[in-house]
């Protein structure tokens, strides 16, 4: 990485809000309220997280039933074992889908996302529709995900209001019995760490 | 006021000013307390540079999702939890 980040690289850097937050970055700076090193820190932090993380602990809770129970009662814990850095204020809560019961999460107050662990969350989590709707008509939402869970399965939805992120643990796709820790984690979509999807059922070739 | 597990909550009705962590749909809303998840610094006071302190205790609190909405078209065993801080819950005593 070069010494001047670049904000060239990523989408929308035409639009006024990306003006706007480079206005405030430099005048930050300027006033001595946060240091380049600083800035660099933070996009470092954001990079080095990614939904690979989320994969890694639920392949990992898939295979090991002693690491399920840790990940299911300490996700903070779960995560240090496996190398990461869980270090955040709020609680890392998980919540585990099972054949009677699928959990979709939201933040309708803000974009509230385990950003510790999974780095930013995906444009739609944080866009109106889906903070609305997600509370309001749940299973709508995820049949335009693509997903359709049965009548009989519970959906629960949580709202993470205040101090609490959460991340779901989907179930363990049919047929993946022969896939090795590594395979099962590429099954393992950002999509079904939130709960608007369920993993894929094959590893992609290629 | 401190809540156990199970025990029936009323949501708060209040329009309170400022940053509340107390989405507005679910302001008057009846349902129950889950669990406890801990006590955290307020984050209403947190907001405007204060300490929060002292913490404030964060339930998780659960809603039947026909409760909520009028129009809900899914199953009676669809839910929704939301985490609301002890100062937003009363007791409900009315039967259902």
């Amino acid at each position: 990485m070069s010494d001047h980040h670049s904000h060239e690289e990523t989408g929308g850097t035409t639009s006024p809000y990306a003006a706007r937050i480079r206005a405030i970055e430099a005048l930050l700076l300027e006033k001595g309220v946060l240091t380049e090193p600083e800035v660099q820190d933070s996009i470092s932090y954001m990079e080095a997280r990614s939904p690979a993380n989320g994969a890694k602990l639920v392949a990992r809770a898939w295979v090991d039933p002693d690491f399920k129970k840790v990940l299911l009662s300490d996700g903070k814990a779960a995560a240090s074992q496996l190398g990461m850095d869980p270090e955040h204020p709020a609680e890392f809560i998980v919540v585990e889908n099972t054949p009677e019961l699928h959990n979709l999460i939201v933040c309708t107050l803000c974009s509230c996302y385990p950003r510790a662990i999974l780095g930013r969350p995906p444009d739609w989590y944080k866009s109106f529709a889906y903070r609305s709707r997600a509370v309001r008509e749940p299973r709508s939402v995820m049949r335009e995900f693509g997903f359709a869970p049965p009548e009989d399965v519970e959906v629960v939805v949580h709202d993470s209001t205040a101090d609490v992120r959460y991340m779901v643990l989907p179930m363990r796709p049919p047929g993946t019995e022969d896939l090795s820790e590594e395979e099962l984690a590429t099954l393992v979509t950002r999509d079904s760490l939130v709960g608007a999807g369920v993993p894929r059922s094959s590893v992609r070739v290629g | 006021m401190t809540f156990e597990a199970g025990e029936r909550v009323r949501v708060l009705p209040s329009g309170k000013p400022g940053h509340v962590r107390t989405p507005a749909y679910l302001k008057g809303k009846v349902g129950w307390v889950e669990s406890l998840i801990g006590a955290f610094p307020n984050p209403e006071e947190l907001a405007y540079g204060h300490s929060g302190l002292p913490e404030r205790p964060l339930y998780k609190v659960g809603f039947r999702q026909i409760d909520l909405w009028d129009s809900y078209t899914g199953p009676t065993e669809d839910y929704l939890y939301a985490d609301i801080y002890e100062h937003w819950l009363e007791p409900e005593r009315g039967t259902t």
